[in-house]
């Protein structure tokens, strides 16, 4: 079993350290480049991990979801009438989103008034957000539909709630930013992630509505 | 030029607490995960004695069981309302707080960092959060065993209703609900971890470590890190969902009309079958987050004690990651029996089937790794290579239970408990005796005593053998899990001198251990003092002090040249090259590769 | 400072290599077939069973030879290369064709396997001979009780909204289909005929598991699952929870009998009254 040609020393030789990836695994991945100046070239390891929590997030819901349609097909199902003020909620998020990413747009300008400005306000509308989902519950038990009424019901309080508590790590991402704006000009390492993470809940949102009112 | 960057926060004043206690090191936390798990693997394993005492000798007066769990006990034998609890806590404690705990926690902490040669995980604090909520969620399980109707008593795959109804079992009462709020956290410690490790691993591997010259035990725990980030958010999602179930009224889990300790329930509509389609679908990727590290670390002794490089790299990376990806797609064998569509009881079986090509590819390249080898037997190798016989025993009876209508007969029999009792709790347990063998120096600076590691070996791989082999046979003989007793049914009657026999193997095996554990502090204390490099090894963490220094590296970040597996390579002067030795020049007249490390 | 040549050691690889192929291939191989005397299946009593069985004998051939011969190569490797501290391990990284053969080749007999089981499983699970016996069995915490149809054939309508303690099985009082239906703690089959389990359950998840028979079914509350089978030998059988269903798991014992149609006819007519 012995191979017939034994390799050699030499044929081990690996290419310079830090040179182009020879054919394996790690085509893809690339090596940061560090020869020239450090950290600089690295993705930001916020980065990474915010996408990471974004993944981890998604299969949370990814298994509400799969119990939520599952419970949708038993016959005794009734749909829940939408509170009217998660139409406002939903503008209400989607424009905290929108105000974020001109934020980030007049950020890249240097424009750090602006972006300063902009973010604030998103911060403040995401609260306001909150505040409106809250509204909503009380809205519904002010109508006797509590947690335990029907099926919907508690799907839509766990799903609302679950979503509440992710905008709540949200925020605190968003206050961290808003905080960082005011001593530190850059602001990339903390302001991108928190951007991210709070688009990502904007969607999930979305996604959300629709799952509970429109199918 | 690669100097100290801001991971590097060797020169902060360190209190004790800071250092030991609070630690955001990376090696310190490791070394806590390993320890607290070993802890815990002592509690998980006493209980299992306590199983086996009720099954091998139920006729027997045990006074000092009846001292310790007063509620437990009645006329110095075990209670039948006690044996659940046992059963529940035993397989929670090993699966999630031992093996998940310190093989993930414990050496995915510990060497990470030093194996791809940073300085720390990029995320010290989170790394230390993760750690700290482990302790909690253990106190919070402990104290179930002292709450009204003792603690969970519902299986560790705690499937409701009988978990979701207070007066299903009396472990349902308060015991279940601090079962789940204690996993819960543990499940958050686990998510801030993997996410640590997939960061760590992506972005903080030193110069030259691209992803090909990772060595296999790195590879195993960066996998395994992305199976826990994406399983584990679905046991989450149902341990809310039940706990919603127990103390708010909902309905996910328990359906209408239900008639339980002479009540009716109110619960409406709810469907028992999705919380195991949930529970499985993290329950099948975590046994693979049980498995994989040992195969990692198993790789990485096997070649660096047969000082020969481990037989098809790319084959083995390749297999890991099947494995990883298809675990995703199996969890319905679990199920096969729960009144699933045929079909889809088919498709289940295909998917599970194929997952054993990557375990026979893995299988085979280790026997190749051991093929005109020179082996030294040091006691880490022989808990590796304990592993793979384990591990093809075990994976071997995992053939059977694939077969959905060979599962109809060995679903929820002793066969299923040999089959994981095999290939996830004494494989995956060999594996970590193995890689604390092995990594002990340099964790702690000193050598473990060889000689009681050998002592603990044989008596080790006989008694798991003699404990767990015949339980095949309980199976085939129809012999149901968690039953407290066999003595109702006729068919069950020929049972007893086996259930006896395998008692006495378990108590040999337990006490075996206690060689362990004396091992293992009287060397942290009065160990001889270790050398940096005492396997004579390739990979990273070798070429640094034993124990690393805060930092791990002093002042340069080691620089890596090759993959971490050139033993015995020819015309090399010794039988090892360390991955930071640079190409040394050609001999002469041949030509130079440069394809990375690995002839073609 | 550790001495790393004591751990070069022919004699301990000779050990090892010897307990692998002694304990493990041979005895792991011949302690099966003494347990074939003795903790084997109990006999099997049913028309699918003869199925069952031979799928679980050839997969045990096949899972032995492998189980035999890895173990023993295991064990021959490590004797075998237990070398003394001057010979030097070879250099061998890899081989394609050895690796695609061991990739090729376990699929090969895997994908045998599948389609043997997905043979067996489909009949098994084929549909439901149109003259089957139907019994209705129900699972409570810790005993199983059986309804028959009775004379009109028709079993009662039943839902959930009838529960009640007297009533766990939810039957509708006001169906008069269910008039006639009988209600029995042991299961009695006539042999050779065909008969479908319907499974049901009113507290937690149980199974239904008959050994003799190769049947386990979980009885999951909310749910009617079903299984159907034909038994073929007349005698006394036993009826065991396989699902841990709280702390009388282990007594939730039943019992089935198969007799002759007459003889279980007669039985039944004596029950309704």
């Amino acid at each position: 079993m012995t191979p017939t040609t034994a390799p050699t020393l030499e044929r081990k030789r690996p290419g310079p350290p830090g040179g182009p990836a020879g054919p394996g695994w790690d085509r893809g991945f690339g090596q940061p480049d560090r020869d020239r100046d450090g950290d600089a070239h690295r993705v930001p390891l916020a980065r990474i991990a915010v996408w990471l929590v974004v993944a981890t997030v998604t299969l949370l819901f990814a298994a509400f979801t799969s119990t939520y349609l599952a419970r949708r097909m038993e016959p005794d199902w009734q749909t829940l009438q939408m509170p009217g003020i998660l139409w406002l909620n939903t503008a209400v998020l989607a424009v905290s989103s929108f105000l974020l990413e001109w934020s980030r747009r007049e950020g890249l300008k240097q424009q750090l008034p602006r972006l300063r400005a902009g973010l604030i306000i998103a911060t403040v509308l995401g609260v306001v957000f909150l505040a409106g989902q809250i509204l909503a519950w009380r809205q519904l038990a002010a109508t006797g539909i509590f947690l335990a009424s029907s099926p919907h019901s508690s799907f839509f309080y766990l799903l609302t709630g679950a979503h509440g508590v992710h905008i709540l790590g949200g925020l605190i991402a968003l206050f961290y930013a808003v905080g960082k704006t005011r001593t530190t000009g850059s602001v990339e390492a903390v302001f991108e992630p928190a951007a991210t993470f709070w688009h990502f809940l904007g969607v999930l949102w979305l996604y959300l509505l629709v799952l509970l009112f429109w199918i | 030029m690669t100097v100290t960057h801001d991971h590097t926060h060797a020169e902060h004043r360190q209190s004790f607490i800071t250092r030991w206690i609070f630690s955001q090191d990376h090696k310190v936390i490791g070394i806590q995960y390993l320890m607290t798990s070993l802890l815990m693997a002592a509690i998980g394993g006493f209980l299992s004695m306590l199983i086996r005492m009720q099954l091998g000798f139920p006729t027997w007066n045990f006074y000092w069981a009846q001292w310790l769990f007063p509620g437990g006990f009645a006329d110095f034998k075990m209670k039948p309302d006690f044996y659940p609890a046992v059963v529940t806590m035993h397989g929670t404690i090993m699966v999630f707080f031992v093996l998940t705990t310190a093989l993930s926690g414990g050496f995915g902490n510990f060497l990470i960092p030093l194996t791809i040669g940073a300085r720390d995980m990029a995320f010290p604090f989170l790394n230390m959060m993760s750690y700290w909520l482990y302790p909690p969620a253990i106190v919070i399980l402990l104290i179930s065993f002292l709450v009204t109707g003792g603690a969970a008593a519902a299986g560790w795959t705690a499937y409701p209703p009988l978990s979701a109804l207070r007066n299903a079992v009396p472990g349902s009462l308060w015991g279940q609900t601090l079962w789940l709020v204690s996993l819960a956290l543990l499940i958050v410690g686990f998510l801030f971890g993997s996410l640590n490790y997939i960061t760590t691993v992506f972005n903080l591997r030193a110069r030259g470590m691209t992803m090909s010259r990772l060595p296999l035990v790195t590879w195993a725990q960066f996998l395994t890190a992305i199976l826990m980030l994406l399983s584990f958010p679905v046991l989450f999602a149902a341990v809310i969902m039940l706990l919603f179930d127990r103390h708010l009224g909902t309905s996910f889990f328990i359906p209408s009309g239900l008639v339980v300790g002479s009540q009716l329930v109110t619960h409406q509509g709810g469907n028992p079958i999705l919380w195991q389609h949930l529970f499985w679908f993290l329950g099948h990727p975590e046994v693979y987050v049980l498995i994989l590290p040992p195969m990692g670390i198993v790789s990485e002794i096997l070649s660096n004690n047969s000082r020969k490089p481990i037989f098809g790299y790319t084959f083995m990376v390749g297999s890991l990651s099947a494995i990883t990806f298809l675990s995703f797609l199996v969890w319905g064998h679990h199920m096969f029996t729960s009144g699933m569509h045929p079909l889809v009881g088919t498709a289940f079986m295909v998917t599970t089937l194929l997952i054993a090509v990557p375990s026979a590819i893995k299988v085979f390249n280790w026997l190749a790794t051991l093929w005109r080898a020179q082996i030294r037997f040091t006691s880490a190798m022989l808990f590796a290579i304990g592993f793979v016989s384990l591990f093809v025993t075990g994976g071997l009876t995992g053939v059977f239970l694939a077969s959905p209508a060979v599962d109809i007969y060995f679903q929820d029999t002793f066969f299923v408990v040999a089959h994981f009792h095999f290939v996830m709790a004494s494989a995956a347990l060999f594996g970590l005796f193995a890689g604390t063998y092995h990594w002990f120096p340099k964790m702690f600076g000193r050598m473990m005593n060889e000689r009681l590691g050998k002592i603990h070996f044989w008596l080790t791989f006989v008694g798991i053998y003699a404990t767990f082999y015949p339980m095949h046979f309980a199976g085939t003989a129809g012999m149901m899990r968690r039953i407290f007793s066999t003595t109702q049914y006729e068919f069950l009657r020929g049972l007893a001198g086996m259930n006896m026999f395998i008692s006495v193997a378990a108590f040999g095996l337990g006490i075996a251990q206690l060689i362990f554990a004396y091992n293992f502090i009287n060397s942290w204390i009065r160990g001889p003092k270790a050398d940096r490099n005492p396997w004579k090894s390739n990979t990273l963490e070798w070429q640094t002090e034993s124990p690393p220094p805060h930092g791990n590296w002093g002042a340069h970040e080691p620089t890596v040249h090759r993959w971490p597996y050139d033993y015995s390579v020819p015309g090399a002067t010794d039988d090892f090259i360390p991955q930071t030795v640079p190409a040394v020049p050609a001999v002469s007249g041949a030509a130079v590769d440069e394809s990375d490390g690995k002839p073609t | 400072m550790s001495n790393l040549s004591e751990h070069y050691s022919p004699a301990t690889g000779r050990r090892l290599g010897l307990l692998i192929i002694i304990m493990v291939a041979i005895g792991g191989v011949l302690t099966t077939f003494w347990a074939k005397t003795r903790w084997w299946f109990p006999p099997v009593a049913s028309r699918h069973g003869a199925d069952v069985d031979q799928l679980i004998t050839t997969t045990f051939i096949v899972t032995g030879f492998v189980f035999f011969f890895v173990n023993l190569a295991l064990g021959i490797f490590v004797w075998r290369f237990a070398a003394a501290r001057e010979e030097r391990a070879i250099f061998w990284p890899d081989s394609r064709t050895l690796e695609l053969s061991y990739t090729l080749v376990p699929t090969a007999i895997l994908i045998t396997l599948i389609s043997m089981g997905a043979v067996t499983w489909a009949r098994v699970h084929s549909p439901v001979p149109r003259n089957a016996l139907r019994v209705e069995a129900l699972g409570q915490q810790f005993a199983w009780t059986f309804r028959y149809a009775g004379p009109d054939g028709a079993f009662g309508r039943t839902a959930p909204r009838f529960v009640s303690r007297q009533n766990p099985r939810g039957m509708d009082q006001s169906d008069a289909a269910g008039r006639d239906d009988i209600i029995v703690s042991e299961l009695r089959l006539p042999v050779n005929e065909p008969v479908v389990v319907l499974i049901r359950s009113s507290d937690v998840i149980h199974s239904f598991f008959l050994p003799n028979f190769r049947v386990k079914q979980d009885a999951v509350p909310g749910m009617t699952t079903q299984f159907w089978f034909t038994p073929t030998r007349r005698g006394n059988f036993e009826l065991a929870c396989a699902e841990l269903c709280g702390v009388g798991h282990y007594i939730m014992r039943g019992r089935v009998v198969v007799d002759t149609k007459a003889a279980v006819d007669a039985w039944l007519a004596d029950q309704s009254h």
